[in-house]
């Protein structure tokens, strides 16, 4: 009696769990629910790898589990018991060729998907240019072609590829966008790309994804995605209303610490390239399509 | 250097480390005392060049390690468990997870499968002792002063904050001022300095020290793993040495290896660091793979499957190694062309590490599988293993790591090839060689619970972390608000983690129990075991083998039964000689202490301290250089006594 109500009590227990666990389930895990083209594209690579290693391992899973059970050492087992069998050139072929297949096949669409991050994803449309730059603890992020500024938060119009320059003015960070597609290092005196795109309207998460200090696990910012018109009734909105930017009002967002949103007219000429050269750029290394000198963009 | 930034005060963590610290010392020395153990210990212990001493210690050291780092585990765990938790502070739990880290790669995997190495070695290979024992203890007592080091820093100067990678410009002075990133600098370095050489004395001891009759190919799987581990520890660890000794010049010296400014470049010191980082996952990894290989084949009563296979993959690895540290930086912007060729290779790599893994399941097959606790392990482990190299072929995939990347689905991949790889490899080297090393068998029941315990605390903490990394979940982060559904996930994840710590209880309990309760083991062959370490008594005398086994294949010990129990078998005359051997020393000891005081002075930038701890390393070189009178004869009277006492006839 007693066993039967603690079993009972068990199975309630297990099924709150679950539903604990299930709640909110499918939307919660943004990187599997992309809103863009390069996520899109990102989130095939690795549901075709899910698959491709799924075919290797769960049969190696079950065979192991029928092995143990069928040859267990007991003494009415009478399964076939060969101790010196030790090799079969046939069953090694396969165990070596199965895997070089399927690596081959996946290093195929590999390649492909990389060849593809590089290159902006739809070609129709003119790209815009975000500069971005990580700071100790927040995100500063600068509309060269618009000549404003937004820090921990950023805009960008629907349907048109976005390309993200990105440095650092302090330690080290990575600038992440799980549902628009992939994260990118952010480095002091360094400028490196970032190709995202977002094809719905929406509030996408965004964060800091390298450890950078004591304030890191603040370094959130969300994506606000809208429509080519309403992104520039903002532009226009923010160009009339907002503060501008000036060289010590960035000095002071400079300063290691937390601060919420903000949003500025306009800020220094030329201020991301400096802050590259400061934080020591050459001008003439890296000139691949990751690593570059970013169009200075003056307004 | 003022006091109250020298002790570390004010944190009750700290405190109560600080505290607990004193009474277990002041504990172990009144012990000491009072039982009058200090002559034992200095001559049996810490002066001992005997290799299955060195691994007993390399064992117990590693035990604490994985207890403290266990620890820090839990308390991440915790202050994880629900958002806006208050246990650790940001900066607290920086550190945290720095030393976690630290420790469990480098002051916990590393001397665990030194333990190993020394355990079993020698044994396996019918030799007396490894190519140069006093090396071998210097070795021990760098790893040692190393670590001690490093667990200092806890309680004085404050802990290293930039993780285990230690990347600059995070890892520089301009972030980080203090002694903490000294302390994870000079600490690595000094054990590090061991490794090498405990790479380089195996590789020769292997290569030079087996008994006569055993060729290359006729070595037992296990020899082979630290063969090739070896092959990597030399050419992956002196890139680290040189990594940090850079790093330590910008931070001492005011150099700009790694700042953009003055022309140096903080990338270089993460490809420096991966060249030894990746490699590094293959030392820890390859000695597993071979105790899997010896309890495979030992508890299916059969010959291991495609033994050339497994040593032709083991050798693949070790060379492969090299060619894939990028892949833990592909969004770094490398280039495409950079990240094709390192995404292919990481691919490349997981062929012959499945490969092993069917060998596994055929050695089983047509077999007669008896499900002791080091096979317990090995199945464990081969689950296990199947899911982590799964998704570490998912994050050999380079545009799907753009998503994957510094995202808890790493932390979890990581922790499953680690944990599910090297820890229980090590558990099932420990349960296999226990009674060789100790005497005496471990209770069987206790460690089934430790086994499960672990294997469930295991998934039920690390799979929901695959789950928190497509939820967008970054590591390293002390916090997080509730907005984002990661909750029920992360209290899951900390219930599995304290799974994981019973498991660990109940292998203490195991321990003390059987030490107490167990038989002793006096045939020196409990598991009908196939190579050479089981041919001598539990535990081996000091020498190891009366009179060095003759070989003649693979197995010997195996085919020397199934001789032996021929009726027309007739023992060989075995004659004893007298036997050269090494006599102990303190001048290992004596360098690990010196090393430390120059670490613990450059720590604070006391050069004076620094300077007498080098010069006293110096001293015990040339002290060692003009020591001729090194060894000693066992006469063959000795051996005869020590034999009789053992329950042996010759
Ligand atoms: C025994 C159970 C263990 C638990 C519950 C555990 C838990 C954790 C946690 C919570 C983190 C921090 C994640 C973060 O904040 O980003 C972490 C990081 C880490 N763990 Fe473990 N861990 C365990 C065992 C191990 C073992 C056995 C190893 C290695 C052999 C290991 C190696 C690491 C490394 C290298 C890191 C990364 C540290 C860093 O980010 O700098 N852990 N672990
Ligand atoms: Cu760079
Ligand atoms: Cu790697």
């Amino acid at each position: 009696m007693i066993t039967k109500r603690r079993l009972v009590r068990l199975k309630n227990i297990l099924m709150l769990l679950l539903l604990f666990v299930m709640t909110g389930c499918s939307k919660n895990y943004i990187v599997l629910d992309p809103k863009g083209p390069v996520g899109h594209a990102e989130l095939r690579l690795i549901i075709l790898s899910t698959i491709l290693i799924a075919i290797v391992c769960v049969p190696v899973i079950l065979l192991m589990l029928y092995i143990v059970y069928r040859y267990r050492d007991t003494p009415d087992n009478n399964a076939p018991y060969a101790p010196n069998w030790e090799s079969s050139r046939l069953l090694e072929i396969i165990w070596w060729g199965v895997p070089i297949i399927i690596v081959a096949i996946l290093g195929y669409h590999t390649t492909k998907g990389i060849y593809g991050l590089v290159k902006p994803p739809t070609t129709d449309k003119t790209p815009i240019t975000i500069q971005v730059t990580s700071l100790d603890w927040k995100w500063l992020f600068q509309y060269p072609d618009q000549n404003i500024a937004t820090v921990n938060h950023v805009r960008i119009p629907t349907g048109v590829p976005v390309q993200f320059v990105l440095t650092s003015d302090a330690p080290m960070n990575s600038f992440w966008v799980p549902q628009l597609g992939g994260q990118e290092y952010t480095m002091p005196g360094m400028a490196m790309r970032l190709w995202l795109q977002a094809d719905h309207p929406g509030k996408y998460f965004g964060t800091g994804a390298n450890f950078s200090g004591e304030g890191f696990a603040h370094m959130r910012f969300p994506v606000i995605a809208e429509s080519q018109a309403d992104f520039n009734q903002w532009v226009k909105k923010v160009k009339k209303t907002a503060p501008p930017m000036t060289q010590s009002e960035y000095e002071a967002i400079k300063n290691p610490g937390l601060i919420d949103q903000r949003t500025y007219s306009s800020y220094p000429p030329n201020s991301f390239v400096e802050t590259l050269m400061k934080n020591g750029h050459h001008h003439t290394e890296r000139r691949n399509e990751n690593h570059d000198v970013p169009s200075t963009g003056t307004p | 250097m003022q006091t109250q930034h020298f002790f570390i005060v004010g944190d009750p963590l700290i405190l109560g480390a600080d505290i607990s610290i004193i009474l277990v010392s002041a504990a172990i020395i009144f012990v000491l005392t009072y039982f009058k153990k200090w002559g034992w210990l200095w001559r049996e212990w810490l002066t001992t060049v005997d290799h299955k001493k060195i691994g007993i210690m390399y064992f117990i050291s590693a035990l604490l390690m994985l207890f403290r780092g266990g620890v820090d585990a839990l308390l991440m765990r915790l202050q994880l468990m629900f958002p806006n938790m208050n246990l650790l502070e940001s900066e607290h739990y920086n550190e945290i997870f720095t030393t976690h880290g630290t420790i469990m790669i480098l002051f916990m995997a590393m001397p665990l499968i030194f333990a190993m190495f020394n355990i079993a070695v020698p044994l396996q290979i019918g030799a007396r002792d490894v190519a140069y024992p006093f090396l071998n203890a210097v070795s021990f007592w760098l790893f040692f002063f190393g670590a001690l080091l490093l667990n200092l820093s806890f309680v004085i100067g404050g802990s290293p904050n930039a993780s285990w990678w230690g990347y600059p410009p995070l890892s520089e002075l301009t972030f980080n001022p203090g002694p903490g990133e000294n302390f994870y600098i000079l600490s690595i370095q000094i054990s590090g300095i061991g490794s090498i050489a405990t790479g380089i004395n195996f590789l020769i001891t292997i290569l030079k020290m087996r008994a006569p009759g055993m060729r290359l190919m006729d070595m037992p799987l296990f020899t082979w793993s630290v063969l090739s581990s070896c092959i990597v520890i030399i050419a992956a660890f002196p890139v680290l040495t040189v990594a940090l000794f850079l790093l330590f010049m910008d931070r001492f010296a005011g150099a700009h290896f790694f700042t953009m400014t003055h022309g140096g470049d903080p990338m270089m010191y993460v490809n420096l660091f991966w060249m030894w980082g990746h490699p590094e996952v293959y030392i820890v990894v390859l000695p597993a793979f071979g105790i899997f290989s010896e309890v495979v084949s030992v508890f299916s009563k059969k010959v291991i499957f495609g033994y050339t296979s497994m040593v032709v993959s083991l050798l693949l690895i070790s060379v492969y190694a090299y060619f894939t540290w990028v892949h833990h930086f592909f969004t770094m912007g490398a280039g495409a062309d950079v990240n094709t060729f390192f995404s292919i290779s990481t691919m490349l790599i997981a062929i012959p590490t499945g490969v092993k893994v069917f060998n596994w399941l055929l050695t089983m097959y047509r077999g007669r599988i008896r499900m002791t606790e080091p096979m317990l392990w090995t199945l464990g482990f081969i689950v296990c293993f199947v899911v982590g190299g799964a998704t570490g072929v998912m994050l050999s995939v380079a545009p799907a790591d753009y998503q994957y990347h510094n995202s808890y689905f790493v932390v979890a991949h990581f922790h499953n090839v680690l944990i599910g790889g090297t820890v229980f490899g090590m558990f099932a080297g420990m349960t296999y060689w226990w009674p060789k090393i100790f005497g005496f068998k471990l209770n069987p029941t206790l460690g089934k619970w430790a086994f499960w315990l672990w294997n469930i605390g295991f998934y039920v903490c690390f799979m929901p972390q695959y789950a928190l990394g497509f939820m967008g979940m970054t590591r390293r982060i002390y916090t997080y608000p509730d907005d984002m559904g990661w909750t029920p996930y992360n209290v899951v994840s900390t219930i599995g983690a304290f799974i994981m710590a019973l498991g660990f209880v109940f292998q203490v309990w195991q321990i003390v129990y059987s030490a107490k309760r167990m038989d002793r083991d006096v045939t020196g062959d409990p598991w009908d075991g196939h190579t050479l370490e089981w041919s001598t008594t539990s535990p081996a005398p000091y020498y190891n083998f009366a009179v060095i086994p003759k070989v003649e294949g693979r197995d010997a010990f195996w085919k020397e039964k199934k001789k032996r129990s021929q009726p027309d078998y007739k023992p060989e005359k075995r004659e004893l000689k007298p036997i050269h051997f090494p006599k102990n020393s303190g001048i290992p000891f004596i360098m690990g202490v010196c090393f430390f005081i120059a670490g613990f002075g450059l720590t604070f930038h006391w050069v004076w301290l620094g300077v007498i701890g080098l010069i006293g390393v110096a001293a015990t070189l040339y002290a060692r250089s003009f020591q001729y009178d090194t060894e000693y004869v066992i006469p063959v009277e000795e051996i005869k006594k020590t034999e009789a006492a053992l329950g042996r006839d010759i």
